[in-house]
């Protein structure tokens, strides 16, 4: 079993439900931080943090730049801004141009992500209309980050881990409750 | 395309050291990405070619600094924001028979017709002036021209509406083929000026200033150094308005400046 320092997930429409099913398990104590990008509406009346809270155990925050990564948290990526990670292993936002028409965008997350924590990174793509975090995985792949692709026929939409999956970016295709699984066994082997 | 740390701290070194040119102190996770973003667009190797490519030709060196330090904005960016500032901030400008605003950070300018735009409602407009300054030359250009693609006028609108505008947003300019030109009476007392805040210092004495989204880029160190200028750059009681994400939490001046809207980022000098 591998063991990991950081879990990061992308997920687009559809993204919400999917995550709720992976989530609810987790402990208190879970060992690794995880970071959520999911393409959310401008709009800072969504209560996509509120709804997470109530099915996680987890802290579910907004992350805040300058922020430092600690385990028992669920980041989420702020509406409007792009999430980066410093070497530091801290936040960083910005507000360059939408990636894949999406900002907050996985591939940004991804591609910062890849070179701060190489092979001890678990990338996990969910559901969605477009091919936002190909280009990220890419990128974790070639620092030997783990990655893992929802299966596309459970998918609510299944343009994006097809994509994934079609770049060769990715070592395990599973369904959510085996994803959930895998999660819930990696804070057995930290 | 993979750029090691070590490489880029050496590359803005160096940058430093022989042009002036200042990024030590930026965030470095958004900077790499826009310089490996720089150097997939001209097809170059590594930050070894690329300071070949500039050390010896400044046009190409220009080229890559406004590259590399262009920020995008957009008018009305949280309608929230500005209708917190007309609310408090308005009021007091009132009182003044002339004031002084600076617009840190313009970028293309989006932000600083938007100022001059709930300026000019309230009737304040002709009493101002607006400095609006940025590290990026070819954007302060555009800015100063004042004209921006149509496509983007939806958005603008949908902003200003949210705002809670008087009027129609379509009667500050005008549209010919595919852009739009800001009417010129809102850009009269407006003054475009190239200033890094990195290195550049106070300039002249504001009632306001607005820096919004540009202080993300910058690292604890670079922030706190801004901060330190705007509170020197303040009039006593003057504005600061800063971005939805950014706060005082990393600047020693965090105890001279009252918070008026927590959730806005909207902060008084005391």
């Amino acid at each position: 079993m591998k063991s990991f320092r950081i879990i990061l997930i992308g997920s687009s429409a559809g993204g919400l439900q999917a995550i709720m099913q992976i989530l609810p398990e987790l402990s208190k104590e879970y060992p690794i931080p995880i970071i959520l990008v999911q393409h959310r509406a401008k709009e800072p009346k969504d209560l996509l943090e509120e709804v997470l809270q109530h099915k996680t155990k987890l802290k579910v925050k907004q992350a805040d730049e300058k922020e430092k990564i600690l385990p028992g948290h669920i980041y989420v990526a702020p509406p409007d801004y792009h999430l980066l990670i410093e070497q530091n292993e801290t936040f960083s936002l910005s507000s360059d141009e939408p990636v894949q028409y999406s900002r907050p965008s996985i591939d940004v997350l991804f591609e910062s992500a890849a070179s701060v924590y190489g092979a001890s990174l678990l990338a996990i793509i969910l559901t969605g209309a477009n091919q936002d975090g190909t280009q990220g995985l890419k990128a974790i792949k070639s620092k030997n980050g783990y990655t893992i692709s929802q299966n596309p026929k459970e998918a609510t939409f299944q343009l994006m881990p097809e994509s994934a999956i079609a770049s060769n970016t990715i070592d395990k295709v599973l369904n959510l409750n085996e994803i959930k699984q895998f999660l819930i066994n990696l804070s057995n082997h930290v | 395309m993979e750029v090691e740390e070590h490489q880029l701290w050496g590359f803005l070194e160096k940058l430093y050291l022989n042009f002036g040119y200042d990024f030590r102190d930026y965030a470095r996770a958004s900077l790499k990405r826009r310089i490996c973003h720089y150097l997939q667009l001209k097809k170059i190797n590594s930050l070894h070619e690329l300071w070949e490519t500039i050390e010896s030709n400044e046009l190409a060196l220009e080229q890559m600094i406004q590259e590399i330090s262009v920020t995008v904005t957009e008018m009305f960016r949280d309608p929230t924001f500005f209708k917190s500032l007309n609310k408090h901030v308005i009021p007091r400008l009132k009182t003044y028979p002339f004031f002084k605003v600076w617009v840190a950070g313009c970028a293309t300018g989006e932000e600083v017709y938007t100022i001059a735009i709930i300026l000019k409602e309230a009737g304040l407009l002709e009493r101002s002036i607006i400095y609006a300054t940025d590290i990026n030359q070819h954007s302060l250009k555009r800015a100063s021209d004042g004209i921006f693609p149509i496509d983007s006028m939806k958005n603008y609108i949908a902003n200003y509406q949210q705002y809670g505008g008087l009027g129609e947003f379509s009667q500050y300019y005008s549209a010919k083929y595919n852009a739009v030109m800001m009417n010129k009476d809102l850009s009269k007392n407006i003054v475009f000026a190239p200033h890094n805040l990195a290195v550049d210092h106070v300039f002249n004495e504001f009632e306001l200033i607005i820096c919004r989204n540009v202080l993300i880029y910058f690292n604890q160190n670079l922030q706190n150094k801004v901060i330190n200028l705007f509170y020197q750059s303040l009039c006593d009681f003057g504005y600061l308005g800063l971005g939805s994400k950014e706060s005082l939490l990393f600047t020693d001046k965090r105890k001279n400046f009252v918070e008026i809207d927590r959730k806005e980022k909207l902060f008084m000098k005391s």
